[in-house]
């Protein structure tokens, strides 16, 4: 059965439409990353697909079962969400803001704090105050803390923002080990597209609250797409595994 | 390198200066063998309705305020948060002030903490309804509601028949534990209970809520379910508390910075400690008011306001130097 549905999704803010009949599915092993300029709807398809945001009209099932019909704690036991920006307001020590993130289960494991931490690259860091870290540091936190309850469906909302390259190809590859290899669905907005085409399972391209394409990222990351979503001169150069996505800012 | 729990030195120190909070007062040092001397009755008399009533007065208001204030502080995470910030002080005040303006508190000694009560619970619903849509809305509704409120306050004051009635608004505004019966304490306990322990449940969902509404929301944490919950409890626990007290600030701001460091910040470990901490403070303080060598008592409200609003200040000032 599919995991994650969702059919003729729309939302209206102020008169403008947001998410305009959107429909998908998506399955247990899948890494799929979103893709869209900005002010596409991303965001608010992923906090929809959450269950933060009902959407005017649509409907979005879990495992077969409408999103609005589960309790909040037991969704959030199932389903693991990161907004943009996560950041933790009081100076509480890495180790336990991870630990945060097994509210749902209403009980403390330090077994899988401590292997989280290991998976994250953080044991060295697990004492210090959160409110210190590094901007990239702090992201590995928070994706930490995403992951320790081990959710079957995973929300992630710009993961990469503002990471240096080789942190945001790590955390990259460890959202595709997460989803492909534990067998989870991962859904994350991601703007670098070269990440997105490599790492991918699927990608999901949105604007102006409109699904343009759904597939594998090797046949849906053309020039022609790039172009429809960002409005700029765009190609695809290699060929398979080593594609990569140029824009001609100047045109070609 | 683990530090003391706070509560392992909290709880001895607050026991032992409970325990010396009996003697001293306006009837003089109550000494123990004078419990068995030639005026034993009246010291009997002096313990049973003077120093215990006060001690357990300020047991109770202290704890009340600084579990309030840690509550607070954690919902909005706002390190100056505080209970008179969501109408609950305002509108106790205003309630205790009608009640001695009407004459309704000389004649019927339980009008003043009913209407204290009445007028708590009347400030915090109508700030959950402007401002139940967020925690900024929250405080910014919570301002609002106060200032009107203490201008309906001034406005009693302003209109007081005599200058007696006058006098003993201002002076109750002052806040003080002296000369409170049992019949108060006994009223005002069970409110101040039944707030403090809705106030204590809501540890886990203040922790979760440390990493934001948005996070908070996806592990599962009803916010406006724990807006209501923080805001009713506070009216009952702070309300209550006020309506016998009158106002005393600072204890609900201070308390939780005091532990905050001991017990890592987790805004649910700060809440127990807190409490102890705002106990204690109130308890030092209401010392200081009845050792104070002055021809009149120093009334609590000013102590706690004097000593307390430095330490807001030096609050402010760290704050603006570590994110200019």
């Amino acid at each position: 059965m599919t995991l994650l549905r969702a059919a003729g999704l729309e939302l209206v803010r102020r008169g403008r439409g947001i998410l305009r009949g959107i429909g998908l599915a998506a399955d247990a092993g899948e890494f799929i990353a979103v893709i869209g300029p900005n002010g596409a709807g991303k965001s608010t398809l992923l906090a929809a697909l959450a269950g933060l945001v009902r959407p005017d009209r649509g409907e979005i099932t879990l495992d077969g079962r409408p999103l609005r019909d589960y309790a909040p704690r037991e969704l959030a036991r199932r389903r693991g969400y990161l907004p943009q920006n996560p950041r933790c307001e009081w100076p509480l020590s890495v180790e336990r803001a991870v630990a945060l993130g097994l509210a749902p289960l209403g009980r403390e494991d330090a077994a899988r704090v401590d292997a989280v931490l290991a998976s994250c690259d953080l044991g060295t860091l697990r004492a210090q105050p959160v409110t210190t870290l590094s901007g990239g540091e702090l992201a590995r936190a928070m994706l930490a803390r995403a992951l320790v309850a081990d959710p079957e469906l995973l929300i992630v909302d710009e993961p990469l923002a503002g990471l240096d390259p080789r942190h945001a190809w790590d955390a990259a590859q460890r959202l595709r080990e997460y989803a492909v290899d534990r067998g989870r669905l991962v859904i994350a907005s991601i703007h670098d597209l070269n990440i997105a085409l490599r790492r991918a399972t699927r990608i999901w391209a949105l604007r102006d609250g409109l699904l343009l394409a759904d597939g594998p990222p090797q046949h849906v990351l053309h020039g022609a797409l790039l172009e429809e979503l960002f409005g700029m001169m765009a190609q695809l150069r290699g060929v398979g595994t080593s594609a990569w996505v140029e824009f001609a800012p100047d045109g070609r | 390198m683990r530090r003391v729990a706070p509560l392992a030195w909290l709880l001895p120190l607050l026991g032992a200066l409970a325990l010396f909070s009996l003697l001293p007062g306006r009837a003089g040092w109550l000494l123990p063998w004078r419990l068995t001397g030639h005026d034993a009755e009246l010291a009997r008399l002096i313990l049973w309705e003077l120093r215990l009533p006060r001690l357990l007065l300020a047991l109770l208001v202290g704890a009340a305020l600084g579990l309030a204030g840690a509550v607070l502080q954690g919902l909005t995470r706002n390190p100056l948060a505080e209970p008179g910030l969501i109408g609950a002080s305002a509108g106790a005040s205003l309630g205790a002030v009608i009640a001695i303006y009407s004459g309704l508190g000389a004649a019927f000694a339980l009008a003043m903490p009913l209407l204290g009560l009445a007028g708590a619970l009347l400030g915090t619903l109508l700030t959950l309804a402007l401002g139940g849509g967020g925690t900024l809305s929250l405080i910014l509704a919570g301002a609002a509601v106060s200032g009107m409120l203490l201008a309906g306050t001034a406005l009693v004051l302003n209109l007081a028949p005599n200058p007696y009635a006058a006098y003993e608004i201002s002076h109750w505004m002052l806040g003080s534990l002296a000369d409170r019966s049992w019949d108060q304490l006994g009223l005002a306990t069970p409110f101040v209970l039944l707030g403090m322990a809705m106030l204590l449940g809501t540890g886990p969902s203040l922790d979760a809520l440390s990493l934001g509404e948005l996070q908070a929301a996806s592990l599962g944490v009803q916010l406006p379910a724990l807006r209501r919950r923080v805001v009713v409890g506070t009216a009952l626990a702070v309300g209550a508390a006020t309506a016998v007290t009158g106002t005393i600030g600072f204890i609900g701001l201070l308390a939780p910075h005091l532990v905050r460091g001991a017990v890592g910040h987790a805004p649910r470990r700060v809440l127990l400690p807190a409490a102890l901490m705002g106990a204690l403070l109130l308890l030092v303080a209401d010392l200081v008011a009845r050792l104070l060598p002055l021809a009149q008592e120093l009334q609590l409200g000013v102590l706690t306001g004097l000593t307390g609003s430095p330490f807001f200040l030096w609050l402010v000032w760290r704050m603006q130097r570590e994110s200019p």
